[in-house]
């Protein structure tokens, strides 16, 4: 391992790693542009550069293995002033439209003009004009004026997901981004091409002009739109409420797991949060009076929800949800213990197999299908609605599902659903199952907050509350809490940290773990072996 | 100046291109000699040779073929580099009209040198003619068993116009079918080339030398030169000449002999300046050209013998006018890849543009100047290095030039006075 030094800091890395990652680990920031670890050293923006010693001129950081004895300087005259002079290259056909431009607040060409430019500006010919606004796929649009022609899309395009649309057209500062004729820019991951663009040049369609960047607040947390378990940051906008139509979820961004998800995501996780602000959100506890579902306050919906879970326990089904985070089926499961239900379950198959690849994509489309499993409510869901169309269930209590979209026969699972006296909903959003209940109990979605998923390897991962439920809506493990409260059990928690600790100490696998040692990133399982030890 | 003539000897037989031509002329006979030689010991007459590339770089051409990685296992890649570019130069372009079989033969010897079986011959797509004659030198060379038969198999492929693509490794980008962009070095293509394995890049004339090396020996070669660099060269002079063309000479040569075996200084009869070595090269004031050719020599005084591109220009040329074609030309040319170069060079062409169309401002040269200085030695190829030769010693050598016209433009007029407020 090569020992260098870095601005008179002496450090220790790993043979082949580049400057840049060594001045990151000195505490030193070299800026740059074009260079990504995740992708092949271009070195094209030249901003990267740095003194070696005895070298006669400043060299590029990006493609400079770290060798041993080497003595590396940021700070000298030299590389102030070549940095200085790459970022006025760099800005000289920008247009400077930041008052329009979405990257404003969080663009490199900001940053690095705040922190390295500072010179006076002398151009004064025209700049080069070249398309603005262009739409490259579904969710990337593109404004050539503003690419600085790092080529990182392009790369990511090449060697990330190996589908090629984009490349570099024309030569000298007429070069401009685009797709190749006949190609558009749909591959399930594009969305990253909009992180990794240092400036505004490829910007999202579905967040453009929704909302300027510096009023957003950012929650840590973990994407629920698979089994991965992508690590993401939700961007929440709750300082300026008339914006981007109401809508408080302003995006989602990948965030840096080596284990999980390197710095990617999905388009289909990226875009899919739309349901946490939509109209179709269940806001209030409701019960079906005639044809007619009517707003109950809690009180009444947790006193009709008892009265129906009062019922011999072997005429009360419960269907759990995969999508429910590891708190509120371990609460569920105190639930059904404390009552002595046996019919439980959670598994319901999908109307089609879902997509998957290689990448992150999984074909599992629930976030904790592991937890649950761990967790112990593994019953046999077909059985439960074969039992309730033999009228053997009074009370049937579906999360999130809507069953009559499932895998199974829709008229199977209406027969199912009509047979049960009372059928109690709770999830976050309504869909047909939630229209046929005759009690509706309106879950928190799970940017509104706290809790845990454990994705198909196992790796318990913590997401946080961004913003409040909306309406009146619940977490799911506070319900189940109410309704333990109410048939006189210990109501056990008031916070789902507290659920945690509890699942912890009675599920094997989950022992030891708790939320501080879950830390940002997760951690296992323990592996069956160990935890029956 | 008269002096042996070495790469254009066969120029003046009508069928110099024929195999037939060049077996007469004694072709050949140094492959046959080179084929019993160890390959360390061919690279090492080049090297006793002093021949240095006749590409633009000047680089010391065994040494170049001793980079090749010993016991490396897969191929190694010769590539010919015939996409002559540099504005001024024409060269290559006679040579592989007149005289194919000697760019083979030199291909053959230089193959055995670095042991490669398969050769890339990447010629300029504007060069119809010589591509022609090349590729008909190449069949009789297949069907007279030089080529091919487990010997040196020959690729030729045809550029499509890029300047750019004359640089070695924008050049095997567009060979393995990439946009021409000079790949970041190192590695450097004699360790990591063409399609990922050991690449030789060499010019068409500096492997016309190699035959006659052999065949004569690396010290007779290096004779004909100077003491750091060896040989003849073919210069192409055009511009205010009388009789433009190409002439072949010793390296020793200096540039004033040159424009007198061109015929001396044409239009008015008075030389104002010269681009000694492409358009690349810096300028000479006409006080500056008794210099001599080589690379050193030019090295010298500030320019660069380069690809041996002489442009002469007389009293009448205006070096204003003359800088607005170069700035134009890198602007255009320009690959797009790094920064520096990328912005700048459009930067200087319209700075230099309004300059000449009476736009100027005072602090434009300056700036011109300083932008050039500060994108110097700051990138992947040396394309930019290139453009900067002219930027700067255009306007320091002639700026009373420039300043007149930003003396009269418009911009510099007295500013209105202000409107006062009522």
């Amino acid at each position: 391992m090569p020992r260098l030094t870095i601005d008179g800091k002496e450090v220790e890395v790993p043979e082949g790693t580049n400057l840049i990652e060594a001045a990151r680990v000195a505490g030193v920031e070299v800026p740059h542009y074009c260079y990504h670890p995740a992708l092949s050293v271009a070195g094209q923006c030249r901003l990267c550069m740095v003194d070696v010693e005895k070298a006669p001129r400043p060299t590029i950081a990006c493609n400079t293995p770290a060798a041993d004895g080497m003595v590396v300087r940021t700070d000298t005259e030299r590389v102030r002033e070549t940095r200085r002079s790459i970022m006025e290259f760099h800005l000289i056909n920008h247009p400077l439209d930041c008052p329009v431009c979405d990257q404003a607040g969080e663009c490199w060409l900001q940053i690095y003009y705040m922190r390295h430019g500072l010179y006076e500006p002398r151009m004064v010919d025209d700049k080069v004009r070249k398309p603005k606004a262009v739409p490259l796929g579904p969710h990337v649009i593109l404004d050539a004026e503003r690419c600085i022609l790092c080529s990182r899309c392009v790369r990511f395009c090449d060697e990330i997901t190996g589908t090629g649309e984009l490349g570099i057209f024309h030569r000298g500062d007429h070069s401009e981004i685009g797709l190749f004729p006949g190609r558009v820019l749909d591959n399930p991951y594009s969305g990253n091409v909009v992180d990794i663009c240092p400036v505004g040049a490829l910007t999202d369609r579905d967040f453009r002009f929704q909302v300027r960047v510096w009023y957003l607040d950012t929650a840590r947390s973990v994407c629920p739109g698979c089994a991965r378990g992508c690590n993401i940051e939700v961007h929440v906008n709750r300082r300026r409420p008339h914006h981007a139509g109401g809508r408080r979820v302003a995006r989602l961004k990948p965030r840096f797991n080596a284990d999980v998800n390197k710095w990617w995501m999905c388009d289909e996780g990226r875009y899919g949060f739309g349901f946490v602000d939509d109209p179709d959100r269940l806001t209030v506890p409701a019960r079906r009076q005639g044809d007619e579902p009517v707003p109950v306050a809690w009180e009444e919906a947790l006193g009709a929800l008892t009265a129906a879970l009062r019922r011999p326990a072997e005429r009360v089904a419960v269907i759990a949800s995969p999508k429910m985070p590891n708190e509120d089926l371990f609460a569920l499961r105190r639930l059904v213990e404390v009552l002595g239900v046996r019919q439980v379950g959670f598994r319901v198959p999908p109307a089609a197999p879902g997509y998957e690849d290689d990448l992150l994509i999984r074909a599992d489309k629930n976030p904790n299908t592991r937890g649950a499993e761990l967790i112990g409510l593994d019953g046999d869901v077909a059985a439960i609605l074969a039992a309730a169309r033999a009228g053997q269930v009074d009370t049937l209590w579906v999360f999130d599902h809507d069953l009559l979209a499932s895998g199974w026969p829709e008229t199977d699972v209406a027969r199912a659903l009509t047979a049960a006296e009372t059928l109690v909903f709770t999830g976050t959003n309504a869909n047909r199952t939630s229209a046929r209940a005759h009690l509706v109990l309106p879950a928190a979605a799970w940017v509104e907050r706290d809790g845990t998923f454990t994705n198909f390897e196992g790796r318990v991962q913590r997401f946080r509350s961004a913003v409040d439920p909306l309406g009146e809506a619940r977490p799911t493990w506070r319900i189940i809490g109410d309704a333990l409260a109410a048939l006189g059990a210990p109501a056990g928690a008031s916070r789902a940290e507290h659920w945690f600790r509890a699942l912890a100490a009675a599920v094997p696998a989950f022992a030891g773990l708790t939320y501080q040692a879950l830390g940002d990133t997760g951690l296992l399982v323990r592996a069956p072996a160990e935890a029956v030890s | 100046m008269t002096g042996e003539r070495v790469l254009t000897r066969r120029f003046d037989r009508p069928d110099s291109h024929t195999l037939a031509a060049y077996r007469e002329t004694g072709g050949y006979r140094a492959w046959e000699k080179a084929r019993s030689m160890e390959p360390a010991a061919i690279t090492e007459e080049v090297k006793k040779a002093n021949l240095r590339g006749l590409g633009g770089a000047g680089f010391p051409t065994g040494v170049k073929w001793s980079f090749v990685p010993r016991g490396h296992t897969g191929p190694v890649y010769l590539v010919v580099n015939a996409d002559e570019g540099e504005p001024g130069t024409f060269k290559d372009r006679y040579l592989l009209e007149r005289d194919p079989h000697a760019l083979i033969e030199g291909m053959l010897i230089t193959a055995r040198a670095i042991r490669s079986q398969t050769a890339f011959v990447y010629i300029r797509g504007e060069y119809v003619e010589p591509w022609r004659r090349f590729s008909a030198a190449v069949r009789e060379a297949y069907q007279a068993g030089y080529l091919g038969n487990g010997g040196l198999e020959v690729v030729i492929h045809r550029g499509a116009g890029a300047y750019i693509c004359g640089e070695e490794t924008g050049l095997l980008s567009s060979l393995e079918g990439k946009k021409g962009w000079p790949k970041i070095k190192p590695p450097f293509p004699a360790v990591r080339g063409a399609f990922g394995q050991p690449t030789i890049v060499n010019n068409v004339e500096t492997l016309c030398c190699v035959p006659p090396i052999i065949e004569r020996g690396g010290e007779w070669f290096a004779g004909l030169g100077t003491k750091t660099q060896g040989g003849t060269r073919i210069y192409s002079v055009s511009g205010r000449v009388h009789r433009p063309g190409i002439y072949e000479a010793p390296v020793s040569v200096t540039l004033r002999q040159l424009i007198e075996m061109a015929g001396g200084v044409s239009g008015t009869g008075r030389l104002k300046a010269v681009v000694p070595g492409g358009s690349s090269a810096a300028i000479l004031r006409a006080d500056e050209i008794d210099v001599t050719m080589d690379v050193d020599g030019l090295r010298g005084v500030g320019s660069m013998a380069g690809s041996a591109g002489v442009i002469v220009m007389d009293e009448s040329v205006s070096i204003p006018e003359a800088l607005l074609v170069v700035a134009r030309f890198y602007a255009h040319e320009s690959c797009g890849q790094c920064t520096p170069c990328r912005e700048s060079t459009g930067w200087i062409y319209k700075m230099v543009e309004r300059i000449v169309a009476g736009h100027g401002r005072k602090e434009d040269l300056d700036t011109i100047l300083d932008v050039a200085r500060r994108g110097a030695g700051t990138t992947i190829c040396a394309f930019y290095d290139g453009a900067v030769g002219p930027y700067i010693s255009y306007i320091e050598k002639f700026r009373d030039e420039f300043a007149a016209l930003i003396k009269t433009s418009p911009e510099m007029a007295p500013a209105e006075p202000a409107l006062e407020r009522t």
